[in-house]
């Protein structure tokens, strides 16, 4: 048989077509292990369905870690990722370093005006959207309901820090091995100095003046500590300086804490099948002290597309469906409104199902109290309300969170750890340069 | 003649030997109970020895939500290929340091035990770089490379002391009989060193399973073995202690059995030339 010069090359030509068809564009997405985000991975049938010729490739990481790998291949230009995980602290850094690709041209569908205005600015640098939200938290109050009942006591919706020692005093029973409260007493920038920047600011103190003078020599940072100092050693559990987020969900769902200031995450595992008090659980703001800020925090576990990657537009369909408002409705229908990623987008509050979930309202009440670009009473060159978004501060809260979680253990007094955290924190500024 | 151990003092020093064994091997068995318990019950307080509600779940969940073979494939891989590679460059070196000794042999072994004094932090933008741009980052072949440079200094001293042990004599005499030097160390040296070389093989397998710095920085998806597995079982807020545990021992057991297998080969080795 013949096979004529044409038809061979038409032949060639459909066979390059088709394969250019089915060309697939592997991505690499980088995350951590959370609830959330283990349930994005086992959806992924949708997205396989709806994009095809996109491969999705996952590495999950512990937080540290995954920080350090994305931040020096990020920082080498490596292109190992696609599409990064990272946090409010971390967007306005890169953002401005030029590390990101700016996804102010997500289709018109993708609706970037529903999402919540606080966690939308926090993401934004210079006009551009660097980073998609995935799930939004902030801060509140988890307290239990029939110890203060039995107390005789009623949780105002929006307490102050007195109505907290108040109720603390009243819940504590150390004979039935119950702490009035507990909260984060382990060192780190994301632990406890996430609790106390936050709590500060309630007390109108701040890290930085305007001209980035460190400010715990001041009586703000003062009253601060000996707040919390003083509610901890006389409400607080026993060895709370080692204790962190998981240590205190752990203490609470075990019916050993009053009260829990942390994440707003935490209501639905404090009322979830591992709590033994999950239909005893009230939530109320943070607290605050009457000066216009309340002592939550604002954060979000976001979605980033590295400016180093060579897959940008299958990275950014990813990050649209992981995002959008469809994919809220993926995981309602599969998995319950109670387990859509929360504080993301306005559009699921205003939804009916998911105003039925107890901590619903709260957690946007939470979120939208906090201010990011306007975080303290006074003024402040920063943007972070748990946090200054300086590369610099990863090391600073540490340290202080060290020295802090050291005066709660009773190594130091208050001012001794004032006196230490603005030592360290004034030498580490002048030799980044901030000040003289 | 020796004097026989009284039966108390023998007592008692088994008792002890058990003792110091049951400290060192705690951490692992507290993991191993771990993993068969509910996350609740992994945190109670105060901590549950024997669980009430012993699990499968965590097991289950850790398969379901990973691909262990492909972990596992990755760490076999970059663990034997390491050791291999290092040995074959390490005997070699190991026997001309031993037999052939120069002026600044003692300087050499020194600096070289120096490079695993410093912190592998110190050069890690540096090597990930290299990585990067050689196409070795996240590749089997780039970690056996790394890792066989992180051991090497240990396996090059490791049979360096065990050479030594061999009277020199025997190795001139395979000489005066006209073997070659490929033959002197295939021949005479290496079976004459077998318990040590086999020591030092499957403690530095051991050591590359184990690696959990460089085999998380320097790879993403393809070549991650399991400590990559094990660390993406952490979580930052919620309970998972019982699934990392779970997790934990899954990376641990091929090793485990390998180490008990062959500790007998283990302990020879590493007493080798002890009692002479």
């Amino acid at each position: 048989m013949k096979i004529s010069h044409r038809a061979l090359l038409g032949a060639t030509v459909s066979l390059t077509l088709a394969g250019a068809a089915l060309a697939e564009t592997t991505i690499t997405v980088a995350t951590v292990n959370n609830g959330d985000m283990v349930r994005m991975q086992g959806l992924m049938d949708d997205f396989n369905a709806k994009h095809p010729d996109i491969k999705v490739e996952w590495v999950t990481l512990e937080e540290n870690v995954l920080r350090q790998n994305v931040t020096t291949d990020i920082a080498t230009g490596g292109g190992q990722y696609d599409v990064i995980t990272i946090g409010t602290y971390e967007v306005p850094i890169w953002g401005k370093q030029g590390w990101l690709t700016s996804l102010n041209d997500l289709p018109a569908e993708y609706d970037v005006d529903d999402l919540l205005p606080a966690i939308r600015g926090g993401l934004t640098v210079d006009g551009n959207l660097y980073a998609a939200p995935f799930y939004g938290e902030s801060s509140m109050v988890m307290y239990r309901k029939d110890l203060m009942e039995a107390a005789g006591l009623t949780m105002p919706d929006a307490p102050t820090w007195a109505d907290i020692e108040k109720a603390a005093a009243a819940m504590t029973n150390r004979d039935a091995e119950i702490n009035g409260v507990c909260l984060r007493g382990k060192a780190g920038w994301g632990e406890n100095m996430a609790f106390l920047t936050a709590m500060s600011n309630s007390f109108g103190a701040r890290w930085f003046d305007e001209n980035w003078n460190p400010q715990f020599d001041q009586p703000e940072w003062k009253a601060t500590l000996d707040f919390y100092l003083n509610l901890m050693n006389n409400y607080g559990p026993a060895g709370a300086s080692n204790n962190g987020f998981n240590e205190n969900l752990t203490l609470f769902q075990q019916g050993k804490c009053g009260m829990w200031i942390d994440a707003t995450v935490a209501a639905s595992f404090v009322t979830g099948k591992d709590s033994t008090v999950a239909d005893k659980v009230g939530f109320a703001l943070a607290p605050d002290n009457g000066l216009g800020k309340r002592g939550n925090w604002l954060w979000a576990w976001s979605l980033a597309i590295p400016s180093s990657s060579d897959a940008q537009d299958a990275a950014k369909t990813f990050i649209d469906w992981a995002t959008n408002k469809d994919y809220l409705a993926l995981v309602a229908s599969k998995e319950g409104w109670a387990n859509v990623p929360p504080g993301t987008r306005t559009s699921l509050y205003s939804n009916e199902e998911y105003a039925k979930v107890p901590f619903a309202k709260m957690t946007l009440d939470s979120i939208n109290s906090a201010d990011p670009t306007n975080p303290t009473v006074k003024p402040v060159p920063y943007v972070g309300v748990q946090f200054v978004a300086i590369p610099e501060f990863q090391g600073l809260g540490t340290t202080v969170g060290e020295i802090f979680s050291a005066a709660l253990a009773g190594q130091k007094t208050a001012d001794q750890a004032l006196a230490e955290a603005q030592a360290a924190v004034t030498d580490e500024m002048k030799a980044a340069g901030y000040i003289q | 003649m020796a004097r026989a151990a009284s039966p108390r003092r023998k007592f008692l020093t088994t008792l002890a030997a058990w003792a110091v064994a049951l400290v060192i091997f705690f951490p692992v068995l507290w993991m191993i109970l771990t993993s068969f318990k509910t996350e609740a019950s992994a945190v109670a307080m105060p901590p549950e020895f024997l669980s009430a509600d012993w699990t499968f779940e965590n097991y289950e969940t850790v398969w379901s939500r990973s691909d262990y073979p492909r972990f596992f494939w990755n760490s076999v891989v970059i663990s034997v290929g390491s050791t291999l590679l290092g040995l074959a460059i390490a005997i070699p070196a190991a026997w001309a340091m031993a037999f052939v000794p120069g002026k600044r042999t003692k300087d050499l072994l020194m600096w070289m035990l120096s490079t695993k004094m410093m912190p592998a932090v110190a050069v890690m933008i540096p090597l990930y770089l290299v990585f990067q741009r050689t196409g070795l980052f996240d590749t089997k072949l780039g970690l056996v490379l790394a890792l066989m440079l992180m051991n090497l200094p240990i396996i090059i001293w490791m049979l360096y002391t065990y050479f030594k042990e061999i009277p020199g004599e025997i190795l001139e005499a395979a000489r005066m009989d006209g073997a070659s030097l490929w033959n002197e160390i295939v021949y005479v040296l290496t079976p004459m060193a077998l318990p040590g070389i086999a020591s030092t093989m499957l403690l530095n397998i051991i050591l590359a399973w184990n690696e959990a710095f460089w085999t998380i920085v320097l790879t993403t998806t393809k070549a991650a073995p399991l400590s990559a597995f094990i660390a993406s079982f952490s979580a930052p807020q919620g309970l998972f202690y019982a699934k990392l545990s779970a997790a934990s021992a899954m990376a641990i057991l091929p090793i485990l059995i390998l180490g008990w297998f062959s500790q007998k080969q283990l302990v020879r080795g590493l007493t080798f030339g002890a009692v002479k």
